[in-house]
C-alpha cells in the first residue's frame, strides 16, 4: 500500500464523516417540507446540501489517487456515524440488527482493503 | 408548480409510503453509480491537470471538465430524490438501500475503468451489502 493510497483512503473516509452529517441535516430539513415549494429554502436543507457538496469535494480529491472499486466501498464507513447521529438527533434506537450490520460492513471494507493490495 | 409531491401525513408515514420511498431510492442507485464513474473519469489526471494552476484557471478547468460536471449533475438528481425519499422513512432504514450502489459501482469499475477484479473485493462488497441489509432490519426491532 503506497502513501498515495493511504492519503486517498483518508480523504474518502473524511468525506464519509462529513457526508453523514449531511444526511442528518437533509433529514431535519426534509421533515420541514410542506406543500409550498418555498419550504425547500430552509436552513437545515441548505446546510445538508452544503455538507454533501463539501463531502463530495474531499471524495473527488480522494478517488483521484486510486482504484474506484477500492475507494468507493470506504464510503460505507459513514454508516457507523449515521447510526450514532440517528440515535442522538432523531432518537432512533440502536438495535442488535444495526450493530450486527455495522460489524459486517467493517468486515466487508476490510476485505476490499485486502483486495486493494492484490 | 407551487406544490411538491407529498403525502397527507407528513410525520406518521404509512407502510405504503415507506415502500414507495424504498423503491424510489433503489432506482436512484443507478444514477448514483453512474455519477461515481463520471466523477472518477473527470478527476483523472488525463482530464483534470491541476499542476501549476492558479485558482481561476483551476476553477475554469473544473467547470469545463464535462465528465465531472455530468457526474455532479447525476449526483445532484440522486440527492434531490433522496431528500424526497427521506421524508417518508427512518434515516437508518431508507439510507441503507443506497447500498445497491456499491454493487453497480464495483461492476462498472471493473468494466469501464479496468480496475483489477478479485475475490477479496467481490466478497467484501457482498458482505457490505448484506451488512447494510441487516442494518436496515434494525428499524423493525422496536
Amino acid at each position: 500500500m503506497t502513501p498515495l493510497m493511504w492519503r486517498s483512503m483518508g480523504l474518502v473516509f473524511f468525506a464519509a464523516i462529513v457526508g453523514s452529517f449531511g444526511s442528518v441535516f437533509l433529514k431535519m430539513g426534509a421533515l420541514r417540507l410542506n406543500k409550498s415549494i418555498l419550504s425547500f429554502v430552509n436552513s437545515r436543507l441548505i446546510l445538508g446540501v452544503g455538507l454533501y457538496l463539501a463531502s463530495s469535494v474531499f471524495y473527488a480529491m480522494g478517488i483521484r489517487g486510486g482504484e474506484l472499486s477500492v475507494l468507493y466501498p470506504l464510503v460505507s464507513l459513514g454508516y457507523i456515524f449515521t447510526l450514532v447521529w440517528s440515535k442522538i438527533f432523531f432518537n432512533e434506537p440502536i438495535t442488535r440488527y444495526k450493530v450486527a450490520g455495522l460489524c459486517l460492513i467493517l468486515v466487508g471494507v476490510f476485505l476490499v482493503g485486502v483486495g486493494a493490495s492484490r | 408548480m407551487s406544490t411538491i409531491p407529498s403525502s397527507p401525513k407528513l410525520h406518521a408515514s404509512s407502510a405504503a409510503a415507506r415502500q414507495r420511498a424504498a423503491i424510489t431510492v433503489a432506482s436512484c442507485t443507478i444514477f448514483g453509480a453512474v455519477a461515481q464513474i463520471l466523477i472518477k473519469v473527470g478527476m483523472s489526471p488525463a482530464h483534470l491537470d491541476t499542476t501549476g494552476k492558479g485558482l481561476v484557471s483551476l476553477v475554469l478547468a473544473v467547470i469545463t471538465d464535462w465528465p465531472l460536471v455530468a457526474g455532479y449533475a447525476c449526483y445532484g438528481l440522486f440527492t434531490v430524490a433522496m431528500v424526497l425519499a427521506l421524508r417518508e422513512g427512518e434515516l437508518s432504514k431508507v439510507y441503507p438501500i443506497i447500498a445497491l450502489t456499491y454493487v453497480w459501482v464495483t461492476l462498472l469499475s471493473y468494466w469501464l475503468l479496468k480496475d483489477t477484479p478479485n475475490w477479496y473485493k467481490n466478497a467484501g462488497i457482498a458482505i457490505i451489502v448484506l451488512g447494510v441489509a441487516i442494518l436496515g432490519q434494525g428499524g423493525e426491532q422496536e
